[in-house]
């Protein structure tokens, strides 16, 4: 009589994988995304490289130059790591709950662990081809340069994977706070857009007041920004940094910090169905 | 006797104060369709979200297809088919590539170029969804409900909103599962529908079950008995009876002449049901 439950159910990794394929197709044909969280980036990329090309961002006591295009790709590939996990999942999520597309797959047999390997591949396989994009516009035909050491090139991988796995269980956590689908995007947006501003994307931290620093070094952004100038900057521009150092040891920890709590934070707050 | 598909008993679900639904009892048999028939707000949603494991009782006992659905777990939702109310946009894909993806959650899905046939969308399978009606858009809803091939299929307030050509052919999809031995519990406030497709019914009025029969003699036979009118010397008649044919006759043969504007109507569900909404509201 059970022959329905005891037909094999399918796995709960294959689905998974399943579900990332799935995802990255809707991600192409959602306009939204791919403008404000795909391409946000490259553009914001374009237009500080191009508005400020007259500008040396180099420290003449040090006898460095640095250019707009070098001095603002780290921070763009920062913000596109973050806005990739926190901005695309905190909408996407937030627009899935609130129209019922989480409540339709809820009825299905999906485990949730299936759901959130497609909402990670989506974000991992995004964030890199974004990554690649800036590499190439910024790092090459803008002239900012690559990676110069085998060392700086695993720090970008290992950067980019802990800063990706961060800002994704953050953006899970925060789908949570949209009440309706339409207004996702003006709650999730402004909050991370001020987090920009406050952690070195467009601003130079150091010249920000310490109080501020000390705020946004709360939050992850900051600590990707810093890690992602040692990946590209010249050595010497360390000097321009909070205490003089890198300091990645303390960027890796923020990371994995963030990563633990905003897993616990999506654990906790994570609902297929909106409230009632 | 086989377990039914679905038993409720003394079922209760409060919001603070407000009692949704107040200590109802059913059972559905397997293969039967059961209709909840309702006005807006009776309880009829809750009920079915109940029974479907999207929402928690306060009291009573729910089995569905012999399991506790506020435990539902992978097991049960592959049994079940659940076609929503409201459904969400899940229309940036095709038809078939949604279907197809739907179908790999399930330990043993129909097949999707079957179930594009039942619901006749075979010219729009490879549409994006949100490019097509909105009456075309349901049935992809309710290829979605049948896609893991279901033993229950709950279907809530399906057609509210659709014009008749869409509703017919919607009745129409339901009637190939059906055909299948498909359990299926539909909520309405359609009466058509509920007669269209409906073995038996239930109608619930501000949570309480106020009758439960079949679709074709819900309300007692009273309730049913024929009504013969005419004009007769300008004055408006009527006889209840349940023998409609022989009075006719026996008035013909009385008047000599045909009987003017004669009209013998036996109650529909509509009537039954809308003559209890009365009895309910002034009391």
């Amino acid at each position: 009589m059970n022959t329905f439950t005891e037909a094999k159910m399918p796995g709960i990794i294959s689905v998974g994988f399943a579900r990332i394929g799935y995802e990255l197709k809707t991600y192409l044909r959602t306009p939204d995304s791919m403008f404000f969280n795909f391409s946000f980036p490259l553009m914001m990329l374009l237009v500080f490289s191009i508005a400020f090309s007259g500008n040396d961002f180099g420290i003449p006591e040090l006898g460095i130059e640095v250019t707009s295009a070098q001095y603002f790709l780290p921070a763009m590939v920062a913000m596109g790591i973050f806005i990739s996990g926190a901005q695309n999942l905190g909408i996407d999520i937030a627009i899935e709950r609130n129209d019922g597309t989480l409540k339709r797959l809820a009825g299905s047999p999906i485990a949730p662990v299936s759901y959130f390997i497609g909402k990670f591949g989506q974000v991992l396989v995004t964030g890199f081809a974004q990554l690649v994009i800036l590499l190439i516009v910024g790092g090459v035909l803008l002239g900012a340069g690559l990676p110069t050491s085998v060392d700086r090139w695993l720090t970008l991988a290992w950067i980019f994977f802990l800063g990706i796995m961060a800002s994704a269980v953050i953006g899970i956590t925060i789908s949570a706070l949209p009440r309706s689908a339409k207004s996702a995007t003006s709650v999730i947006v402004p909050p991370i857009l001020i987090l920009q501003f406050i952690s070195g994307v467009y601003l130079q931290f150091s010249q920000l007041p310490e109080w501020l620093q000390n705020v946004a070094s709360i939050f992850p952004l900051k600590w990707i920004a810093q890690g992602m100038r040692y990946v590209f900057l010249p050595d010497a521009y360390q000097g321009a940094e909070i205490g003089g150092v890198w300091n990645l040891g303390a960027v890796a920890l923020v990371l994995v910090a963030w990563f633990v709590v905003g897993t616990i934070g999506a654990a906790l707050t994570f609902r297929w169905t909106k409230r009632n | 006797m086989s377990e039914p598909a679905v038993r409720v008993e003394g079922l209760t679900k409060e919001y603070g104060d407000l009692v949704a639904v107040n200590d109802i009892s059913f059972t559905i048999d397997r293969g039967e369709t059961f209709v909840l028939l309702g006005p807006n707000g009776a309880g009829k949603s809750v009920t079915i979200e109940i029974l479907e494991g999207f929402r928690h009782r306060t009291s009573g006992d729910v089995r569905v297809l012999g399991m506790d659905p506020a435990k539902a777990d992978r097991g049960f939702k592959a049994r079940v088919g659940i076609v929503l109310q409201q459904a969400g946009d899940l229309g940036r894909l095709s038809v078939r590539q949604t279907l197809t993806h739907f179908a790999s959650l399930y330990p043993n899905p129909r097949s999707v170029d079957e179930v594009i046939y039942a619901v006749d969308l075979e010219q729009k399978a490879d549409i994006a969804i949100r490019k097509l009606s909105g009456g075309q858009q349901h049935r992809v809803d309710v290829a979605l409900g049948m896609i893991g091939n279901p033993e229950l299929l709950f279907l809530d307030e399906p057609t509210t909103g659709f014009d008749p050509e869409v509703r017919r052919q919607f009745w129409e999809v339901i009637a190939g599962l059906q055909a299948e031995g498909t359990t299926i519990m539909l909520t309405t406030h359609y009466l058509d529908e509920a007669e269209a497709l409906g073995d038996r019914a239930a109608v619930i009025l501000a949570g309480q079950l106020v009758a439960i029969d079949q679709v074709h003699s819900i309300g007692g036979a009273d309730m049913r008995v024929p009504v013969v009118r005419w004009i007769e010397g300008g004055v408006e008649r009527s006889e209840r009876t349940p023998q409609p044919a022989a009075f006719v006759a026996s008035l013909v043969e009385r008047l000599g002449q045909e009987p003017e504007r004669l009209n013998v109507r036996t109650p529909t569900l509509e009537d039954v049901y809308l003559a209890m909404l009365d009895g309910r509201s002034s009391r």
